[in-house]
């Protein structure tokens, strides 16, 4: 059990370690040289576990355990960068590190002090100049809030995450704060749901405060990420998961609970085992448990694992499937703040909104709400997909425009192509156009422009991308991750992707957009949950955008962006073709026909649309409209 | 709880807190649409039929679900919410079965009724993939068609909650979601005890009794058949409601003279049969008290209950009662003292019953049912509902049928007979006889009712000074309300001495083979009381009550089996049980 003065010892003795990494132009010359490899899930899949363990012999080579130390994080944000490996001091940046290059950047620069230019991390600058990371858009431009410990502390170090004022607002909280001082903090600062529904995380708690002491209540955790592309709250387990256990400690302080969970996806394992440690690691140093900081509040928390449905992500499903049962929705009301988890009044919130409680807590509700918009507090982490340069995870202030994320901080889209929409929100959430490209990113803006904030994912999409098929491809996710309970999203979602489908392989109707309009209303209408609530909205946005992109598929039967295969035509132009054969011994269905050093021509009722031909052309003769 | 006041369409009621919209409307006299909301049982506002608007609420609200406050102003019936009904039912359509003239539930379906309500023009209005199933025909008592199943889930929660058994539950998800059996087991093969409650709760098509209807009718068309029908007690508050009569309308003379058109040979009354059981349960019970055997003693009427401890109960086998159900004393006494008294060969005899009960389906194959050479006591057993069918398909005018009496010798019965089908009724007759014949008195009029065994409770509870003896006696319906009995019993909680025990809640009048009612009106009448009722009411007409008066059965002891618990008694009226496993072979 640590006392608040074991834990400031704590954070005295590590500073050293600590602030050469958050303040390297500041801070004290260090006492060792410090060598971060991103574990991250994206880095870990990517040989970062290789990156260690040679690091590690190297420096058991050399005999140099005194002076290096090795710190694996989290997620540093550029995954696109990844394998991602940090120096300090230098702040120097490694990206895309090959194991087999570990020995030179240790012999060069971690003992040689000269960094290996042609390993560091750069981005491309406006005229197609290298500039170093840590003077790029994406390195200077974001406000690392929610992340803020991610990517630069040892996330199964207690001790690194004390030093960062680890577990002092929750001492604040019990040492010096009423619960209800707690609530009207959190309500103070504008603080709102970063799980996609935007409600006052403020209010819920004051919701589920009365009667404290006296009935049983619960905090419970929602990282279930589960929209495709998303991994904001995965990235915030991995790189600082204490932060979400304080967090539901304040929470339970507030409102009265003892007990919390956090229900995880299974198929995020370094999340989960990170997060087990630090609940061995905060009950061994008593930040959980019984008596915490010598009060009488008590708090543990405990870990539920998903097996990966969507819906769970639906605090009614995820409430449903803690308790045992087959993760399915429930009709609010009764709400958890009356009724939640095992009919006690609960608190849920989603993983980013837990991770800004610490910081409000310790710095005040004015120093949180200085950020943002008018009614969007704070900033958003985003997790940038799709067609962008910098494919990784960002986190901005509320209000930045769609324009900077994607073409500054994202550093564009590749291959010179044009921006054509992103979206947002996932399967909830709708296509933002380049004409809204300037949208300051706030829960309001976005809902009005028919996408939602959602949890953060955001893919963007360029010219190449077919808005028929995008929809499609959302819409086959929730139909697939519908649960089935209720009528309209079982059926309904069913059979607008029929529609859809009819649509894309040209058997379309012009009426059919009209049906597609009707049942998108009535499911977002009659839906029991969220999810199916919501389910319409990739179709409404794309359409309302995009409606002339449907119109050339049904009436022109045409995919101006090439992409829907039924739709597309190959065709050999005579003129260009030299009759080399190569295309028709590549077909995979004898679609083509012609004699040697004659022009060929393709059978289209045989062709499968495989693109096989195309690709072997070495003349440029065929082509696909 | 205080009241408040809500305004549905206009009309302000007043309702108790805690009512639902559906509940301030029905006061208000507006019959807000449900499928899948059944109350206490099934609460999910899945089906959306029920969607209202609510003034001020931020999305529309399932009726069935959503809590009424003070001052709420709703709208059941805007022209949006009856278009967004329409839309639902239109959905459900587009992956249903809609062979509905050959459908089972035609004119009687919750489904059929709603489109017909909603002016659903087009049936096909969206079109699609449809599920595809099997249909599974393996039980010996209930058949399920998938394809006619539109998820309300009404099955899974009685199966769940009445009878806390969940033999099946939602498979697949989403657009694939489909109620089966874990692991995709057949139903037979797993501890489904039959009871039918899901039938009974199915708004539509998809769960029916596996028909016997033809094979009777072959055997009634085959002139070297004698066909003898016996009818349970409770079809006689049931069958009514086939053709239109009012819930619980009392048809005992009808029901004679219905079955005796359909051209059975002689036609018998099971309350012959319950009375016979009366007395050798009463006599049993009595050697178990004298002679130390294993208390409680629990009843072995019911079918479905019997199956349910011999998977989850199989240690406490030893305290149910060896006598068979009604059913079977009556097919093994047709085969043997009727046969004998007709000069028909038992082998031609074929042995239907009219039961309100899906159970007896499978009762009447299990071991040692065969008393006479191995001939099954019982050869065919018809629920309420599918006699109604043969009785419509015959073209006779049931509503306007006179009142007949049934058959000698096995027509005759008592009042204590005809209260077997309400739950506490078995164990009322029984201490009728069992108290008299302990006491060696008579009981008064006013001391021959036992009322604290009546009543639609789940578990009721009395005791009694009979004699030198204080006997304790537990009352359940619903197995899982059994089951609570069953662990106190287990944890020696509690010392009962007897205690009855029916599968379905609320005992036979609300059996699975009995006529559906939709959930219309189910959700605001407790058809088990006004059911029970007819039956109390002719119990307390008749002249005879107390089983051991019946004279039929004096005979049938006199002429035949000797005595009570007689040697010939245990060969033809007593069974034995078997230890079933629950699913686990499947692991």
């Amino acid at each position: 059990m640590k006392t608040l003065q074991d834990l400031k010892d704590i954070k005295a003795a590590k500073h050293g370690q600590i602030d050469i990494r958050f303040n390297p132009d500041t801070a004290e010359a260090a006492e060792k040289t410090y060598v971060l490899v991103c574990g991250g899930t994206g880095c870990q899949s990517n040989h970062a576990p290789e990156i260690l363990e040679e690091l590690t012999k190297c420096i058991e080579d050399t005999g140099k355990k005194d002076e290096i130390q090795i710190i694996q994080t989290g997620c540093q944000g550029l995954c696109a960068k990844g394998p991602i490996v940090v120096v300090h001091p230098g702040n120097v940046f490694y990206q895309e590190v090959d194991p087999k290059n570990v020995k030179r950047i240790f012999d060069e620069h971690i003992i040689g002090g000269k960094p290996v230019e042609e390993f560091l991390m750069v981005e491309e600058g406006p005229n197609g100049e290298d500039i170093p990371y840590v003077e790029s858009p994406f390195y200077k431009d974001q406000m690392r809030m929610a992340l803020r410990n991610c990517g630069k502390i040892d996330p199964e170090d207690i001790d690194e995450y004390i030093a960062r004022d680890g577990y002092q607002a929750l001492a604040k909280a019990l040492t010096e704060m009423t619960p209800d001082e707690v609530i009207q903090t959190v309500i103070d600062s504008g603080l709102r749901g970063r799980g996609g529904g935007g409600f006052p995380t403020g209010k819920k708690w004051q919701f589920a405060s009365g009667n404290r002491g006296n009935v049983q209540k619960y905090v419970a955790c929602n990282a279930d990420e589960g929209d495709p592309g998303a991994f904001m709250d995965r990235s915030i387990l991995e790189g600082d998961p204490h932060s979400i256990l304080e967090a539901m400690a304040i929470a339970g302080y507030a409102i009265g609970a003892d007990q919390g969970y956090i229900y995880v996806r299974a198929e995020y394992p370094i999340a989960v085992d990170r997060l087990y440690i630090a609940l061995e690691q905060a009950r061994e140093y008593g930040v959980l448990g019984k008596g915490i900081f010598g009060t009488d509040f008590n708090f543990d928390v405990d870990l539920r694992l998903g097996a990966g449905a969507f819906v769970c992500g639906e605090e009614t499903a995820l409430m449903t499937s803690i308790e045992g049962n087959r993760g399915e929705p429930r009709p609010r009301p009764p709400f958890p703040a009356v009724k939640g988890l095992f009919g006690a009044p609960t608190v849920l919130n989603n993983v980013e909104t837990y991770a800004n409680i610490p910081q409000i807590i310790l710095n005040g509700a004015d120093w949180f709400n200085q950020y943002g918009t008018e009614t969007s507090k704070g900033t958003k982490v985003f997790a940038l997909g799709g067609k962008i340069n910098n494919t990784g995870l960002v986190e901005v202030p509320m209000g930045t425009t769609l324009r900077q994320v994607v073409e500054e901080i994202g550093g564009g889209v590749p291959n010179g192509k044009k921006f054509k929409a992103a979206q947002t929100g996932g399967p909830s959430g709708g296509c933002i156009p380049a004409a809204s490209y300037d949208v300051p990113i706030d829960y309001e803006s976005l809902t009005s422009i028919g996408s939602m904030m959602g949890s953060g994912g955001m893919i963007v999409l360029d010219e190449d991308n077919c808005m028929v098929d995008i929809a499609k491809f959302y819409l086959g996710f929730t139909v697939s991750e519908s649960c089935g309970k209720c009528t309209p999203c079982r059926i309904g979602t069913k059979r607008m992707l029929e529609i859809l489908e009819k649509i894309s392989e040209g058997r379309g109707e012009l009426e059919d957009l009209d049906k597609l309009d009707e049942l998108a209303h009535y499911i977002k209408a009659n839906s029991l949950c969220g999810l199916g609530q919501t389910a319409p909205n990739p179709i409404l946005s794309t359409i309302e955008h995009f409606r002339d992109e449907y119109e050339a598929h049904i009436v022109e039967k045409k995919c101006p962006a090439g992409v829907c295969k039924a739709l597309l035509n190959y065709t050999i132009d005579a003129e260009l073709c030299k009759g080399c054969t190569k295309c028709a011994r590549n077909c995979p269905v004898n679609a083509i026909s012609g004699e040697v050093k004659q022009a060929h021509v393709i059978d289209a009722s045989k062709c499968i649309k495989c693109g096989a031909c195309m690709d072997n052309c070495a003349f440029g003769a065929i082509s696909r409209k | 709880m205080a009241d408040i006041k809500v305004t549905v369409d206009n009309i302000t009621v007043t309702v108790p807190e805690g009512s639902t919209l559906l509940d301030a409307a029905h006061k208000a006299g507006i019959d807000v649409p449900t499928l899948c909301y059944l109350r206490d049982v099934n609460e999910i506002g899945a089906c959306r039929l029920c969607v209202c608007e609510v003034e001020g609420a931020r999305a529309l609200v399932a009726a069935c679900v959503y809590p009424c406050t003070d001052g709420m102003v709703a709208h059941t019936n805007t022209e949006k919410i009856k278009d967004y009904r329409r839309k639902t039912l239109q959905l459900i359509l587009s992956d249903h079965n809609q062979d509905c003239l050959g459908c089972v539930r035609s004119t009687n379906c919750e489904l059929q009724t709603l489109c017909k309500r909603y002016g659903v023009e087009k049936t096909d209005y969206y079109e699609g993939a449809k599920n595809e199933f099997e249909i599974d025909d393996s039980s010996a008592s209930i058949v399920r068609d998938n394809s006619k199943c539109i998820l309300c889930r009404r099955c899974t929660a009685v199966c769940e909650k009445y009878q806390s058994i969940g033999v099946i539950g939602n498979n697949e998800r989403g657009f694939e979601t489909y109620i089966g059996q874990a692991f995709d087991l057949p139903l037979a093969e797993t501890s489904c005890v039959n009871c039918g409650q899901c039938i009974v709760a199915c708004p539509v098509g998809a769960l029916h009794e596996k028909d016997a209807t033809a094979a009777v009718k072959a055997a009634i068309a085959d002139p070297e058949k004698h066909v003898v029908i016996q009818a349970a007690p409770s079809v006689r508050v049931g069958l009514g409601e086939c053709f239109g009569m009012p819930i619980g309308a009392e048809v005992e003379g009808k029901l004679a003279a219905g079955m005796r058109r359909l051209g059975f040979d002689a036609v018998f009354d099971t309350n012959f049969s319950a009375d016979l059981t009366i007395v050798e349960e009463a006599n049993e019970l009595i050697e178990r008290v004298t002679k130390g055997g294993v208390l409680p003693m629990i009843t072995s009427c019911s079918p479905g209950w019997v199956k349910f401890i011999e998977h989850y109960y199989p240690e406490l086998l030893p305290h149910v009662s060896s006598c068979k159900s009604p059913q079977q004393m009556f097919g093994a006494v047709v085969k043997s003292y009727y046969a004998e008294k007709k000069g028909i060969d038992p082998k031609n005899i074929v042995s239907v019953s009219v039961m309100p009960c899906t159970a007896k389906k499978f009762e009447l194959g299990r071991e040692d049912q065969d008393a006479n050479n191995g001939l099954p006591d019982v050869d065919y057993a018809l629920t309420t509902r599918e006699l109604g069918r043969m009785i419509d398909e015959a073209g006779i005018d049931f509503i306007n049928l006179p009142d007949e009496p049934y058959d000698d010798p096995m027509g005759e019965s008592t009042g204590a007979a005809v209260i077997f089908g309400a739950t506490g009724g078995v164990m009322e007759a029984a201490l009728r006889t069992a108290v008299e014949w302990i006491t060696g008195q008579q009981l008064g009029k006013d001391l021959l009712e036992f009322q604290d065994v009546r009543g639609v409770e789940g578990v009721k509870e009395a005791s009694y000074k009979v004699g030198d003896l204080e006997v304790s006696v537990a009352v359940a319906s619903g197995l899982a309300n059994a089951r609570k009995v069953l662990e106190m019993v287990k944890s020696g909680e509690k010392n009962y001495t007897f205690i009855e025990i029916m599968a379905c809640p609320g005992g036979c009048v609300n059996g699975g083979g009995q006529p559906l009612v939709p959930s219309g009106i189910k959700n605001f009448i407790d058809v088990r009381e006004v059911r029970a009722k007819g039956l109390y009411d002719l119990d307390s007409d008749r002249p005879l009550r107390r089983s051991h008066e019946n004279p039929s059965i004096v005979k049938l002891y006199d002429e035949y089996l000797e005595s009570y618990g007689s040697h010939k008694a245990h060969h033809l009226l007593h069974t034995s049980y078997v230890e079933r496993k629950v699913n686990d072979d499947h692991e």
